[in-house]
C-alpha cells in the first residue's frame, strides 16, 4: 500500500448515503485541522475525499473509508483508503481520463482528485470491488 | 425537507449557502431557484458561497447549471465570496467554472447584476455597444 511510515491514528467511516459523503468531508477536515495542515492543504484533501466518497457511493454501491494519520520520519500525512462493493473499474486508464464518466458526472472525480494528492493508487477486481488509496503529506 | 432559503429583493434573488451541502440539497437548491426565477420574473441571482469550505465537482456543476438555467430564463447569475483556497483547489481539480460570473463580495456582485440588467433593458445602449464591437 502507498504511504510510508507508521500509523498514528486510524478510523473508519461508512459510506452508504449522500449524508455520509458530508460526514467523510467533516472527519477528514477535522483530522487535517488537528494536524495543522494549511488551509489550502486542508481544502485539497477534503475536496479529494469528497470526490472519492461520492465515487464509492455512486459507482461502488457504497463502502467505507479508512482515515489514517501517517508519520514518516519528520513528516506527517493523511492516508485515505476508499473500499467499495461495486463491480470494480474495468479500464483504470480510461477512468482516470478527465471528462470520461461511466455515470452522469463530469468525469473529474478520479483524475481530479489524483491531482489534489501526492500519492494515488487504484486496486480493482470484479469480485472484490475497487479500492482507491490517496496520501497527502504536510 | 431541508432547504436553503432564497431571499427576494426587488427583481433580484439572493442565496447564502451556509451549510455543508449534500448532493440532494444542492439539487433542491437548483430546482427551487429555477422555479423562483420564473415565478417572480427575477432578473438577477446572487449566490454567496463565502461560507463554503469546499466546492467539489458536484457543487461546481450545480452552480454552472443554475447559471445556465437562469440565463435561459433571462436572469443573470453571479457567484460571490469564493475563498482563495477553494479557487486554487477547483482549478487543480479541473473545474474553471466557464460561463459563471464571479465577484469578490456581495457589493461587487450586486453592481454586476445591476449593470447587466441595465444593459439588457436599454436598447440604445445595446445597439451602441454592438456597433462598437
Amino acid at each position: 500500500m502507498i504511504g510510508a511510515g507508521i500509523v498514528l491514528k486510524s478510523e473508519t467511516v461508512p459510506i452508504q448515503t449522500s449524508g455520509d459523503v458530508v460526514l467523510v468531508r467533516q472527519r477528514v477536515r477535522a483530522c487535517a485541522v488537528e494536524h495543522r495542515f494549511t488551509i489550502v492543504e486542508q481544502t485539497k484533501i477534503v475536496t479529494a475525499a469528497s470526490e472519492l466518497a461520492r465515487n464509492t457511493l455512486e459507482h461502488g454501491l457504497g463502502g467505507s473509508v479508512d482515515l489514517e494519520v501517517l508519520k514518516d520520519g519528520g513528516r506527517l500525512g493523511i492516508r485515505l483508503r476508499f473500499q467499495d462493493r461495486g463491480p470494480g473499474i474495468a479500464n483504470i486508464a480510461l477512468a482516470l481520463t478527465d471528462g470520461y464518466s461511466s455515470g452522469k458526472g463530469l468525469g473529474l472525480g478520479l483524475g481530479g482528485s489524483k491531482r489534489l494528492v501526492h500519492e494515488f493508487e487504484i486496486e480493482s477486481s470484479p469480485s472484490a470491488g475497487a479500492t482507491v488509496t490517496v496520501v497527502r503529506w504536510k | 425537507m431541508e432547504r436553503i432559503p432564497i431571499l427576494r429583493i426587488g427583481t433580484y434573488l439572493l442565496v447564502t449557502i451556509q451549510v455543508d451541502m449534500h448532493d440532494q440539497l444542492a439539487l433542491t437548491l437548483q430546482t427551487d431557484l429555477t422555479d423562483r426565477i420564473a415565478e417572480v420574473g427575477a432578473r438577477g441571482v446572487l449566490i454567496d458561497i463565502s461560507a463554503l469550505e469546499i466546492v467539489d465537482s458536484y457543487i461546481g456543476r450545480t452552480l454552472a447549471n443554475i447559471a445556465s438555467m437562469a440565463r435561459v430564463l433571462d436572469a443573470a447569475t453571479v457567484v460571490v465570496g469564493m475563498q482563495p483556497a477553494v479557487a486554487i483547489t477547483l482549478v487543480e481539480l479541473g473545474m474553471t467554472l466557464p460561463g459563471i460570473h464571479t465577484a469578490m463580495d456581495v457589493d461587487s456582485g450586486m453592481q454586476f447584476l445591476r449593470r447587466s440588467v441595465r444593459d439588457a433593458e436599454d436598447p440604445d445602449d445595446w445597439r451602441r455597444n454592438s456597433t462598437e464591437e
